[in-house]
């Protein structure tokens, strides 16, 4: 190719770039690895983590952001065809139309799961996803104060902050009833009549499910948006959607639909909203059309909005989606469906209040709210929560979160997640596993 | 003549939805094992769902795999071809990438396990680190930018929160006419002004006009890197001084940096920060539009100034290193997303760079370089080439030759489909006119270049014999081009039942 070219050598190509710029020796990287080698490497390194199945082989009780739920074989068997992962964005839609229409039935299963009239066809994850919903909010009203909840996910709290830094965005926060562990409707009202949007997660942080519909009146009362974000999509299988509870904005995290934890990524963030607002959307949308000859076919469409055309006045500098994931939730919601996904929520919550009321009725153990809840709860033990958990390691059990690492003053409580993949006889040994150190103390 | 592609059966399949049928199902959960309880009787009946979910599919196994399979060979993908894109490097995605990730102690491991349960994952994230420090001789790494555009947006902080340290944040980020639209969107967010500055004849950052613009208000440059011409900016080191010297900063956009990787380091160049994107360069699948990851390197006098946590290394008594997380960073930008970034894109980017190793990367780098100089040098003849210097890994031409037949770059794409390639890269940079960005990556072999060098001279030929042809294409595909305004007027963006409507 070099002699076609009329070039004497690799170093000919590559006379663009100054001398004294260029590396005179290799990159100070590991030999190569064999195939055979670079697989020992990562089973090695993946042998040293411990989940259920690997490492020290450990049940866990973790949720807080990121659900252990059921994945069905097909999702791995249908998105590793190399036409689906190793295709591009799909700008040229007459060879595209396979991610195309999978979005465009994404889009429409996360309306009917949220209860909106529009979603994009995916952002990076949840917590992206409400600092997205905060700047969204601030274009359509042109107000720079939100409102958030003060049992937002912390992670999530901590995104929006830094987002709105440089915004020009102020924050205040809702607080929550010490009893329930839900927010006090009365606080909204207090807030005054200059806010884009108030923003509440359902089931917030504690677990516990909010009163949608009465804090979606009360924020209408003071004029602002309604955002609701959803970090366990799963409880939409059974709770009340937020669009039956006058949101405007519905933004989460898919991950609970069939997507493995991958200690926290990839993800998929949803994010709908109402008809009126769609040209303020941030994201890609994918929409119906028509060639010449009247075939249906799927674009990607309002580009008008997005950072290629419109640069620096773009409604968000966001480049992409999560293509594979968005495919892998619509393939778990259509193996799953309308009735599966309704029957794994149902599981979700027999099987956490059968767990909540064991463990709340060891001695000295409550559980810290009385909010309902769907598949996590707040338990309060007798001790430290570090050293309960310590504890239970050594039965083999990751008995949840301690909340102190982000509620300081929650130096005993735990977040103890429950889903369908729990079996009793886990819950049964975190039961017996958590009176043997409160008797052991005695 | 079409050499690579023939007509071929193409299915037809409606959506999920039209598949549903009352009571079919394709799953079976293990049997409730606690004792039920009237669900009313657990959450009260004002938080219950009343609407049934009745817009969710009900179907079986057999049709889920069918529909997604047929929905699948509607698409075109690496595997099935070369991805002449520019500036986007389609590049193969090694399998074993994609075996590797789905290891169980990966892809169960739950983001809160505790630090001393994680030291393969702690210890998979830091090697990544070190080696993508090394890469760009940028030391201090942060992993957790979820995508190129969500690093550029990190980098930009951690240089805001580097002025402000000391004393003045500044006003203004300059962003060069040829740069991709996530910089001056990115800087935006960041609550900067863009200035656009403009591009010499070459193509290049015009020196004296920078000298003029550069000033106390300007916090950095944004530029990319061989620039979205495909050229490597000669002056870089003189850019970074000008910039060093007025107290601004220099931010590169690393999306070109399959021509750099092993051959030169933007640390060397005096460049402050740059972010990755690790679905081009690493070889991390494209997925059709994400997962991506935008790691950003930086130097280590911005390493405060990182996202947290951080991840440290820690020596027992016995001298047993451990890692832990390190969340105490209080001159951080905060956190730009939850847990720890796209972990499993963070996988396959190790794999690939260990499984190339330091030769293999510069071999990656040098093959790419030569596909491309190798195009540029057989087009030549046919496409008007957009700006002569040296083009490093991707090759602009524009469609001057073809205007005067009134076929333009659309059409020439569009023909390209037709002869079984994915199009080139189209209309960007915004300043060719018309501009056809073509890079082939170091996977493709001389055989695939070949039949895209022949379909593109063919279309050319095309073009001054019969362009009705070109400018009608693509004529192969299930649809032919569709009506995107129509879309765009009356919004159609979810599926409705029909009796719904």
């Amino acid at each position: 190719m070099l002699r076609e070219m009329g070039r004497e050598s690799i170093a000919d190509l590559f006379r663009g770039i100054p001398d004294h710029l260029q590396l005179n020796s290799p990159l100070n990287l590991p030999a190569t690895l064999s195939e055979t080698e670079t697989l020992d490497y990562f089973r090695e390194l993946a042998e040293l983590n411990t989940t259920r199945i690997t490492g020290r082989r450990m049940a866990s009780f973790l949720g807080a952001g990121a659900y252990d739920h059921f994945i069905p074989t097909i999702i791995d068997t249908l998105i590793s065809r190399s036409e689906f992962y190793t295709s591009y964005t799909p700008y040229q839609p007459e060879i595209s139309q396979g991610t195309l229409q999978a979005i465009f039935e994404f889009q429409s299963m996360i309306c009917e799961l949220t209860g909106m009239e529009v979603s994009n066809a995916s952002l990076y994850d949840g917590s992206t996803g409400t600092a997205e919903a905060v700047l969204m909010a601030e274009r359509v009203t042109n107000r720079t104060k939100v409102a958030l909840a003060g049992n937002l996910h912390p992670e999530y709290r901590e995104v929006v902050d830094t987002y709105i830094r440089n915004a020009g965005i102020e924050s205040v926060t809702i607080p929550y009833d010490q009893t329930t562990g839900t927010l006090r409707i009365d606080a909204i009202a207090e807030l005054g009549s200059d806010l884009a949007t108030v923003v509440v997660q359902s089931p917030n942080f504690f677990g516990g499910i909010e009163d949608l519909r009465q804090l979606g009146d009360a924020t209408h009362k003071i004029g602002a948006l309604f955002t609701v974000v959803v970090a366990e999509g799963m409880s939409l299988g059974q709770l009340l959607s937020p669009g039956q509870c006058g949101a405007d904005i519905v933004c989460g995290e898919a991950q609970s639909f069939g997507i493995p934890l991958s200690f926290g990524g990839s993800y998929c963030g949803f994010f709908a909203t109402r008809e009126k607002y769609q040209r303020q959307i941030p994201g890609r949308l994918v929409g119906l059309t028509h060639d010449a000859q009247g075939r249906p076919g799927y674009v990607l469409t309002l580009a008008t909005r997005e950072q290629h055309i419109r640069r620096e006045k773009a409604t968000s500098n966001i480049c992409t989606n999560q293509g594979l994931y968005a495919l892998m939730t619509t393939i778990y919601l259509s193996t799953m469906g309308r009735t599966g996904v309704r029957e794994v929520a149902q599981q979700n919550i027999q099987k956490s209040h059968y767990a909540a009321s064991r463990l709340a009725g060891i001695d000295g153990f409550s559980l810290r709210f009385s909010a309902p809840y769907f598949n996590e709860f707040v338990l309060s033990c007798p001790e430290q929560a570090d050293q309960m958990l310590d504890a239970l390691k050594s039965h083999n059990i990751i008995g949840g979160l301690p909340l102190s690492r982000f509620f300081p003053e929650m130096q005993n409580e735990i977040l103890i997640c429950v889903t369908e993949t729990t079996t009793r006889k886990e819950i049964d040994a975190l039961v017996e596993a958590m009176e043997v150190k409160v008797k052991s103390k005695k | 003549m079409i050499k690579k592609a023939s007509t071929h059966i193409s299915q037809n399949e409606g959506t999920i939805f039209e598949r549903s049928r009352p009571g079919r199902v394709g799953y079976r959960l293990p049997a409730l094992d606690v004792d039920e309880s009237p669900i009313e009787s657990l959450i009260g009946r004002d938080l219950l769902r009343n609407d049934d979910l009745a817009g969710l599919p009900e179907v079986s196994e057999v049709d889920v795999v069918r529909h997604f399979t047929r929905l699948s060979t509607w698409n075109y993908a690496v595997d099935l071809g070369m991805y002449p894109l520019g500036s986007c490097t389609m590049k193969y995605n090694p399998k074993i990438n994609e075996r590797v990730s789905r290891f169980d102690g990966f892809a169960s491991a739950h983001p809160y396990t505790p630090d001393e349960l994680s030291q393969g994952n702690l210890r998979l994230i830091r090697e990544l680190e070190v080696t993508l420090g090394e890469i760009t001789g940028l030391p201090a790494v942060s992993l957790q930018p979820a995508a190129g555009a969500q690093g550029e947006m990190s980098g930009l902080m951690v240089i805001r929160r580097c002025l402000e340290s000391r004393g003045n944040p500044r006003k203004i980020v300059l962003v060069p006419d040829s740069a991709h639209g996530t910089n001056p969107a990115s800087a935006a967010i960041c609550g900067y002004d863009v200035k656009t500055i403009k591009s010499n004849e070459n193509g290049s950052v015009d020196l004296d006009n920078l000298r003029e613009v550069v000033n106390q208000d300007v916090a950095a440059l944004m530029l990319t890197n061989p620039s979205t011409l495909g050229m490597f900016e000669e002056h870089i080191v003189e850019v970074c001084q000008i910039l060093h010297e007025a107290g601004g900063l220099v931010y590169m956009d690393g999306a070109n940096m399959n021509a750099l990787v092993g051959v030169t380091r933007p640390g060397d160049m005096g460049v402050d920060v740059i972010h990755l994107n690790l679905h081009k360069t690493f070889s991390t699948p494209h997925g059709g539009g994400g997962p991506g990851s935008g790691p950003i390197c930086v130097t280590s006098e911005l390493e405060p100034y990182l996202p947290f946590p951080r991840i440290v290394e820690e020596t027992d008594a016995t001298g047993l290193k451990t890692l832990r997380l390190d969340f105490n960073r209080p001159m951080s930008i905060g956190r730009v997303r939850a847990f720890h970034g796209n972990y499993s894109v963070l996988v396959r980017a190790l794999c690939y760079i260990l499984s190339l190793g330091p030769d293999g990367l510069r071999e990656a780098t040098e093959t790419a370089v030569l596909n491309a100089n190798y195009i540029a040098h057989h087009l030549m003849d046919d496409y008007e080439i957009a700006y002569h210097g040296k083009p490093l890994h991707e090759v602009i031409f524009s469609d001057k030759h073809q205007q005067k037949y009134g076929v333009h770059t659309l059409d020439i794409a569009k023909r390209l489909i037709d002869y079984g390639f994915h199009p080139m890269t189209i209309y960007f940079p915004l300043i060719v006119h018309g501009a056809i960005m073509i890079e082939p990556t170091e996977s493709e072999g001389r055989e695939e270049i070949d039949l895209f060098i022949d379909a593109m001279r063919s279309i050319a030929k095309e073009a001054r014999e019969n362009p009705d042809l070109v400018k009608n294409a693509p004529h192969n595909t299930r649809i032919s081009r569709l009506d995107e305004a129509a879309a765009a007027r009356k919004p159609v963006l979810r599926w409705i039942k029909p009796n719904d409507k």
